[in-house]
C-alpha cells in the first residue's frame, strides 16, 4: 500500500474492528470531560448547613412523586434568573438535590417549579388539590389523582429502600434504617414520637385528614411540605470562596 | 471431532437449548419470589417469552443449514428484514396513537378519567419509548439489517441470533410500556425502564452489535460502505450510554425498584450526556446511516461527496457527545459545563448540515424525482426537517434563547419537528422502499395514498410545529414579564390558561400525523397482499394462452 497517501480514511474503511475503536475513543472524550470533574472537584456542591436525607414517609411520598411521573411536568430546579427567583424563590443549589437518587431537575413547567413548595399552601389545600385540581385552580390542567387518598401507603420495603439508597452513597446512620418503619408511622400521626432527634426539621402530622390509616396521600404531601425547606439560606454565605462556582 | 453429534448445528441448538431453558427456570424463580406487581407480570412475560424460544428452536431440528450463496449470489436473510419492516408500522401506530391521546389529555384534563394507569405522568413515557425505541428502534434494526447485507454482499451474520434480536427487542418494549403503565419507572426522562429491564436490553444489544459486526466482518466488499459508518456508531454509542445512565442499586433482587447510583448534580449530567445523545445517536447517527443508504439508492445516485462524509462523520460523532449541559443551563451544574455545552452544540451544526448537504445534493441533476416520485420528496424533506431542526437546536443551546426556551413547549416543538419531520419521513421512505423490494413487488400498491400520506403528514407537522413555537415563546415571555411596578405581571396558571388554542391545534396536528400513518399501514397491507392475489391470478390466465 505505498501509493496510499498519509492521511487515509482506508484503514477504518477496510477493518471493522478498527472503525469499532475508533468510534468507541472518539464518542468517549466528550462524556469523560463533562463528567469525571463534577466528581472530583469539591466546590461543585456547596456547602451548606441544613440538608439531610429523607425521612421514611417523605422517601415514601417521593416514590410516589417518581411513580406517577410528575417530573413530566413539573421542574424541581429554580435557574439562577430575577423573574425565576422572584416567582418560586432562592435559586437551587447543587446540594439540595444531592441525596436524590435519582435528581428531579425536571425539563418542563406544564405546571409550576416544585423546588421550593413546602410551606407554600396548606395540607387541606394539598389534599382537595390533589383529589381535584380543578377545585381550587379552575384552570388547572393537571390530572386528577383521587385515588391516593384511597390507597394504603405500603412501606413493607422502605427499610430496603434505605438501604439501597446508603449503598449509593445517603448517610443513613443503622439507628435510622433500624427505625424507619416505626419512624414512618410517626411521622404520619400527631405524636412524632423521637423522630426529630433522627431528622432535622422533620414535621409530624395527620396529612390527609384521615388519621386512621397511613395513605399514600400522606407520604406524598409529607414529601411536597419538606420541598426546599432544609437548606439554611440564613447561614449561607453566596460570596464565599467555597460557593463560588 | 468428525463424529455428527458434534456438528455445529448441533452444537449450537444444544447450547440454544441450555441458555433458553435456564431463561425459562430463572423466569420460574423470579415469579415465584417476586416482590411486587411489576415483577410478577414481568417474570411471566419473561417465561413466556424463552418457553416460546425453545419450541421455536424445538421446530427448527432437523431442517438443513441455511446456505450462504444460492446460484453464485448472497442468500440474503430477508425474513427478519420483513418483521422489522411490519414491527416498524405496527408500533409507529401505537406511539402516534398514544401521542395523540395525551395531547388531548393536555388540552381537556377530564380525559386523564382521575385513573393511575392511563393519566399523563405514566402515558407520556409510553408515548416517547413506544415511538423512539419501538417506531425508530425497529425501524433502525430493520433497515440496518438490511442495508449492511447488500452493501457487503453477504448474508446476515447469526441466523437464529438476528431472530433473537428481533424478538428480544419486542419483549424489552412491551417489558418498558407495561411497567411505566404499572408504575415502575426509573425516573429518568427517555431511559424509564427499570434494572432488570435494562439488563435484558443489554443482552439483546450486544447480541445486535454481534450481528451487525459479525456481518461486517465476513463481507465480500472490500470498503464498508459510509452507511454502516453511523449504523455501527449508533449500535456502540447506544451501548455506552445505556450503560453509563442506567447504573442503579436494586431495592432487592426480586423487587422491580431500584435506586440511580448517582445523585443530584452528578446524576443531571449524566442523564443528559444520555438524554441529549439518545437524540444525537439513536435519533441521528443511525437515521444518517439510512439516509446514505436509502436516498442514493432511491435516486439512483452517488453519495454528493465522499470526503464530506467521511469529515461530518468523525466531526458528528465527536461534537454531539459534548452537547448534553445546553439542557442544563442557569442551573445548579457549574458554570464551566454549561458553557462546555453550549460551545459545543453551536459547533455541532456544521456537521449535521454537512449530512444535510450531502442528503439533499445526492439529488443534484435528477431534481425532476421530487415531483414525480413520492418517496423521494418523503426523504427529501425529512433531510429538510433534519437541516431545519439542526439549525434550531444549536440556537436554542445559547444560554440566553435557552433561558426563554427552556422549560417551555418551543423545547416540544423542536423535538417534534426532528421527531416527526426527520426521523418519521426517513423511516416512512425508508418503509415504501422496503416493502416492495422485500415482498418482490414492482411497486407499492398505490402511488396516490402515498401522496395522500406526504401532505396530511406534512400538513399535521407545520400545525404542530407553529402552535408549539407560538405557545412556547408566549409562554417564556409571560413567564418573564414584569409589570411596570417591577412586579411579576402574570401568575403561573394565567400561562396555563394562555396555552389551550395551541394545545388544540397540537392535537388537531397530531391527529392528522396519526391519519398519514394509518394511511401508509393500509397501503403497506395492500402491497404485501398483493402478492397472492396476482399468483392466484396468473394460473388461471396461463391456460387461455
Amino acid at each position: 500500500m505505498a501509493s496510499t497517501p498519509k492521511l487515509s480514511h482506508e484503514p477504518f474503511e477496510k477493518r471493522s474492528i478498527l472503525l469499532l475503536v475508533g468510534i468507541l475513543i472518539v464518542v468517549a472524550i466528550g462524556g469523560i470531560v463533562e463528567i469525571v470533574p463534577l466528581f472530583l472537584v469539591q466546590s461543585t456542591i456547596e456547602k451548606v448547613q441544613g440538608m439531610r436525607p429523607y425521612t421514611p414517609l417523605e422517601l415514601a411520598g417521593r416514590n410516589i412523586y417518581l411513580r406517577e411521573g410528575c417530573y413530566n411536568c413539573h421542574s424541581q430546579m429554580v435557574r439562577s434568573l430575577r423573574s425565576e427567583v422572584e416567582r418560586y424563590g432562592h435559586y437551587s443549589l447543587a446540594a439540595e438535590s444531592m441525596y436524590d437518587h435519582p435528581f428531579q431537575w425536571g425539563s418542563k413547567r406544564t405546571g409550576p417549579d416544585l423546588a421550593r413548595l413546602g410551606g407554600k399552601y396548606s395540607d387541606d389545600w394539598h389534599r382537595i388539590h390533589m383529589a381535584n385540581p380543578r377545585a381550587i385552580v379552575p384552570e388547572s390542567i393537571m390530572p386528577g389523582y383521587p385515588f391516593l387518598v384511597e390507597t394504603k401507603l405500603d412501606y413493607d420495603n422502605i427499610d430496603k429502600v434505605m438501604i439501597a439508597n446508603r449503598r449509593a452513597g445517603v448517610p443513613y446512620t443503622d439507628a435510622q434504617i433500624a427505625n424507619a418503619h416505626a419512624d414512618l408511622r410517626a411521622q404520619a400521626s400527631a405524636d412524632g414520637g423521637d423522630l426529630a432527634e433522627r431528622y432535622n426539621k422533620a414535621t409530624a402530622r395527620d396529612w390527609d385528614g384521615k388519621p386512621d390509616q397511613i395513605t399514600e396521600l400522606d407520604a406524598l404531601i409529607a414529601y411536597m411540605q419538606m420541598l426546599g425547606t432544609l437548606v439554611d439560606f440564613e447561614s449561607y454565605d453566596v460570596d464565599a470562596s467555597d460557593n463560588r462556582r | 471431532m468428525a463424529h455428527s453429534l458434534v456438528s455445529a448445528p448441533n452444537l449450537s441448538r444444544f447450547a440454544s437449548y441450555l441458555v433458553f431453558g435456564a431463561g425459562a427456570l430463572m423466569s420460574l424463580v423470579l415469579w415465584a419470589f417476586a416482590e411486587d406487581q411489576t415483577m410478577t407480570v414481568h417474570a411471566m412475560l419473561f417465561l413466556a417469552f424463552f418457553l416460546a424460544a425453545i419450541y421455536w428452536v424445538a421446530g427448527r431440528q432437523g431442517r438443513p443449514p441455511v446456505a450462504q450463496e444460492v446460484d453464485g449470489k448472497p442468500n440474503y436473510n430477508e425474513a427478519v428484514v420483513k418483521a422489522g419492516v411490519i414491527a416498524t408500522v405496527v408500533w409507529g401506530l401505537v406511539g402516534f396513537s398514544v401521542g395523540v391521546v395525551i395531547a388531548w389529555q393536555l388540552a381537556f384534563p377530564a380525559l386523564n378519567f382521575d385513573t393511575s394507569f392511563i393519566n399523563f405522568g405514566r402515558l407520556r413515557p409510553v408515548h416517547t419509548s413506544a415511538v423512539i425505541f419501538a417506531f425508530g428502534g425497529n425501524a433502525l434494526i430493520a433497515t440496518s439489517l438490511y442495508c449492511v447485507q447488500r452493501t457487503n454482499r453477504t448474508r446476515l451474520f447469526g441466523d437464529g441470533l438476528a431472530w433473537f434480536v428481533f424478538w428480544g427487542y419486542q419483549l424489552f418494549i412491551v417489558l418498558a410500556a407495561t411497567s411505566y403503565l404499572m408504575g415502575a419507572t426509573q425516573g429518568r426522562e427517555y431511559a424509564e425502564p427499570e434494572w432488570h429491564v435494562d439488563l435484558w436490553l443489554t443482552l439483546v444489544w450486544v447480541c445486535y452489535l454481534l450481528v451487525f459486526l459479525g456481518t461486517l466482518i465476513k463481507r465480500k466488499e472490500s470498503h464498508i460502505y459510509v452507511a454502516n459508518w453511523f449504523y455501527l456508531a449508533f449500535i456502540v454509542t447506544i451501548a455506552m450510554l445505556h450503560l453509563g445512565n442506567n447504573m442503579a442499586v436494586p431495592v432487592s433482587l426480586f423487587s422491580s425498584k431500584s435506586v440511580s447510583l448517582f445523585s443530584g448534580v452528578q446524576d443531571a449530567m449524566i442523564q443528559w450526556w444520555y438524554g441529549h445523545n439518545a437524540v444525537g445517536f439513536f435519533l441521528t447517527a443511525g437515521f444518517l446511516g439510512m439516509m446514505y443508504y436509502f436516498v442514493p439508492k432511491r435516486a439512483e445516485r452517488p453519495v454528493y461527496s465522499y470526503r464530506l462524509s467521511i469529515i461530518h462523520f468523525w466531526a458528528l460523532i465527536f461534537l454531539y457527545i459534548w452537547a448534553g449541559p445546553h439542557h442544563l443551563h442557569y442551573t445548579a451544574l457549574p458554570d464551566w459545563a454549561q458553557t462546555l455545552g453550549m460551545f459545543f452544540s453551536i459547533m455541532l451544526w456544521m456537521p449535521s448540515w454537512g449530512g444535510m448537504i450531502n442528503g439533499l445534493m445526492t439529488l443534484a441533476g435528477a431534481w425532476d424525482k421530487l415531483r414525480t416520485d413520492p418517496v423521494i420528496r418523503m426523504l427529501i424533506v425529512s433531510v429538510a426537517f433534519y437541516g431545519m431542526s439542526t439549525f434550531e437546536g444549536p440556537v436554542m443551546s445559547i444560554k440566553q434563547v435557552n433561558s426563554l426556551s427552556h422549560y417551555t413547549d418551543w423545547t416540544v416543538g423542536h423535538v417534534h419537528s426532528g421527531a416527526l419531520g426527520w426521523v418519521g419521513f426517513v423511516s416512512f421512505g425508508a418503509v415504501y422502499c422496503l416493502v416492495p423490494w422485500l415482498w418482490k413487488r414492482r411497486e407499492m400498491f398505490s402511488k396516490r395514498l402515498i401522496e395522500w400520506h406526504f401532505w396530511i403528514a406534512t400538513a399535521g407537522i407545520l400545525l404542530y410545529i407553529t402552535a408549539m413555537w407560538v405557545s412556547g415563546i408566549m409562554q417564556g415571555l409571560m413567564w418573564r414579564a414584569h409589570d411596570e411596578l417591577g412586579f411579576l405581571q402574570y401568575s403561573f396558571v394565567e400561562t396555563v390558561e394562555a396555552m389551550h388554542p395551541y394545545y388544540v391545534i397540537r392535537a388537531l396536528g397530531g391527529v392528522l400525523y396519526l391519519t398519514g400513518a394509518g394511511i401508509m399501514a393500509y397501503n403497506v397491507y395492500m402491497t404485501i397482499r398483493g402478492r397472492e392475489a396476482a399468483t392466484q391470478a396468473a394460473p388461471k390466465a396461463v391456460p387461455a394462452e
